[in-house]
């Protein structure tokens, strides 16, 4: 029924989320909405929050104030709806985590025969397509450790993406990759990113920004500082802080 | 997207690895005489190595009565076992000959001399034994090479059953040992004072593995929940069991099961079973802990970013490297759990330890000590190899993709 919504309707609503450490107050109030189709990009210094408000949106991380809102779903400790949630949103990580101990193909159809209900069969078919997608169909019976790191980034994204799901985040998914890497994984973001998909990247690649981004937010000391299209974000920075931040990350 | 592989330059040419290659001699030049003084080591250990050898073999062929083994090689593998149905204490062996013929061909990999080996042992130990014996393990070994055949025939189709097999053989084994109904019926129950020996040994140790594993890992994974009560209970029973000697225990198990289970009789042997399993899941709890902790949290993440509820994320993604990363150890701990099934002898058991006493107090026997004591070592020895060389095999199949 999510077909006949608006395209322009948010699908996550974050309303002042807070987030604390013990005494450390990691988010201090995020409002942020995005909507179906999307593509946002979180940018900032290391420290700013910006991983820990992407892993609020699953639950990897608790808020402790305010509230979040997935494909209409508000978080809370409901465990089913946290689950749902999960169902319904893909994440790739900065260090892939990847399962050592299954082969490709075990890590990708997982999670639509355990929690999908999918037949194996079926999964599979499904797995090898999202496999030729990721450029990688040849790998399937492999094990992770046998494969590069953006080999490895790739195959987690055709994991997160077997369960079909409306929104994917990315944490920091080219952060641990050689240099000559970087760019196979992005390629599989920008397409992904050209066929719709609702997006949120944490990342520091402003070529990727630049190229798919809607919406950039720049987050510092736990806060949203300034927030734009990328044109508007490189173009015409508006806050100190966000100059000074795109001069030290662009000048190299 | 696709990555083109450049052609190496023909310049860069790919060499195989050197390869070293001795004669006997040069072996022994290189590792046993390579200065004069290595070369005098290995003299004067070579001399007080046959010094003590000779000893050894002259006692063993010469002065050792061995008889004390052989009259009494019965009371030593079954204990008291009525003999019209010691033929179910070899219907086991003889099954697990063909369990483990089986699974061998359908797991086991470029182990031509292991399997010939192994699969010569019941023919060799045939030629020693006489009489029933002798059939019976002809029997075995015939069963080991029909499951090792079967397996290279139709070993795909086969696996599903030998995994079922492997699951049904330990309650069957149970069954056939113990029996059911009056003596008239076709399995007459034999009560359990009457197993003794290698049998009662392999009995508590599978017994004790088979129930202590499930629980330790339930311990380790409550003693890691979320849940205050539940850990809580988790830490207290494992320290207070870790505290306490396996002796404590097994007393306890004989002295306080009656008490709390009042009109119920449990018989000592299950009474025992009950100690050793309560006792060895303490232990195995903690290694089992030590393996989760070894599973970096990024595993926990994504198994829970795609929908996992906790169970399914424990069993499939967690358990499975967690127990991996400590099969040594596992191991290790069965292998412990095997030789202490030896301290029932104090609850009045006749397992393979209380039969050597047993056997040691016979007139005719008396201060045999050397053979009996040597005999049962060897046993346990045996068992404890293979234990152990199980467990490699295991890490080395497992080890796939690392």
């Amino acid at each position: 029924m999510t077909e006949h919504n608006q395209p322009n309707e948010p699908i996550i609503i974050c309303r002042d989320v807070h987030k604390w450490y013990g005494h450390y107050h990691a988010l201090r109030g995020i409002n942020m909405q995005v909507r179906k189709g999307e593509v946002v990009v979180i940018f900032g210094p290391s420290g700013s929050g910006k991983s820990t408000f992407i892993r609020t949106i699953n639950r990897l991380e608790e808020h402790q104030r305010g509230e979040i809102i997935v494909d209409g779903i508000p978080l809370t400790h409901d465990v089913r709806d946290i689950e749902r949630i999960r169902m319904e949103t893909g994440m790739v990580f900065q260090q892939f985590n990847l399962f050592p101990h299954l082969t490709v193909m075990d890590n990708i159809t997982l999670a639509p025969i355990w929690v999908r209900g999918w037949s194996k069969a079926q999964a599979e078919e499904i797995g090898m397509q999202l496999l030729r997608r990721v450029g990688i169909p040849e790998q399937a019976r492999k094990y992770p450790g046998q494969l590069s790191g953006g080999q490895q980034q790739r195959v987690a994204i055709a994991r997160a993406l077997a369960m079909q799901p409306k929104i994917m985040l990315f944490d920091e998914p080219t952060s641990a990759l050689d240099p000559e890497m970087i760019k196979e994984v992005l390629d599989v973001m920008i397409e992904l990113a050209d066929s719709g998909m609702t997006m949120v990247v944490v990342t520091h690649e402003m070529g990727f920004a630049r190229a798919v981004a809607d919406t950039m937010y720049f987050f510092d000391q736990g806060q949203i500082v300034e927030s734009g299209t990328p044109e508007q974000i490189f173009g015409d920075p508006q806050e100190a802080r966000t100059k000074l931040f795109l001069s030290q990350i662009l000048s190299h | 997207m696709s990555a083109t592989t450049p052609s190496l330059p023909s310049r860069a040419e790919v060499l195989p690895p050197p390869t070293e290659r001795y004669t006997a001699l040069g072996w022994l030049r290189k590792n046993l005489f390579s200065t004069w003084y290595n070369a005098l080591l290995t003299v004067i250990f070579s001399a007080i190595v046959v010094l003590l050898l000779r000893g050894f073999l002259e006692w063993a062929f010469t002065q050792a009565r061995w008889e004390v083994i052989t009259t009494n090689l019965r009371l030593f593998m079954v204990g008291q076992y009525p003999a019209a149905a010691t033929w179910r204490a070899w219907a086991c062996v003889i099954l697990l000959a063909l369990l483990i013929g089986l699974s061998w061909g359908i797991w086991g990999r470029n182990q031509r001399a292991g399997a010939i080996a192994f699969g010569a042992l019941p023919f060799l130990l045939a030629i020693l034994a006489q009489d029933e014996a002798r059939v019976a393990l002809l029997i075995v070994g015939v069963a080991g090479a029909v499951g090792f055949a079967l397996s290279r025939w139709r070993g795909a189709q086969l696996q599903r059953i030998s995994i079922i097999g492997w699951v049904v053989y330990f309650p069957l084994v149970i069954l056939l040992i113990s029996g059911f109904g009056g003596a008239d019926g076709p399995l007459p129950l034999v009560t359990t004072n009457l197993w003794g020996g290698l049998l009662l040994t392999l009995l508590l140790t599978v017994v004790g593995i088979v129930f202590s594993f499930p629980l330790g890992v339930l311990l380790a994974l409550g003693r890691q929940s979320s849940l205050p009560i539940v850990r809580a209970l988790c830490v207290i029973y494992i320290e207070v069991i870790r505290g306490v000697p396996l002796i404590t225990v097994l007393f306890m198990a004989q002295l306080m099961l009656p008490l709390f289970l009042p009109g119920v009789t449990i018989d000592r042997v299950v009474r025992a079973m009950a100690g050793i399993v309560l006792f060895s899941a303490a232990y195995l709890a903690e290694n089992v802990r030590g393996g989760l902790q070894a599973i970096p949290r990024g595993q926990y993440e994504a198994a829970r970013a795609l929908g996992l509820n906790t169970w399914k994320m424990m069993l499939l993604i967690i358990l499975p490297q967690a127990l991996k990363a400590v099969i040594p150890i596992l191991v290790g701990q069965f292998i412990a759990l095997f030789k202490d099934t030896s301290l029932v002898v104090i609850v009045g058991l006749l397992d393979l330890m209380g039969i050597a006493k047993a056997v040691l107090a016979q007139p005719d026997f008396l201060g045999l000590q050397a053979e009996v004591y040597l005999f049962v070592a060897l046993v346990y020895g045996v068992f404890c190899y293979l234990m152990s060389a199980f467990s490699q095999r295991l890490e080395a199949r497992l080890s796939v993709g690392r």
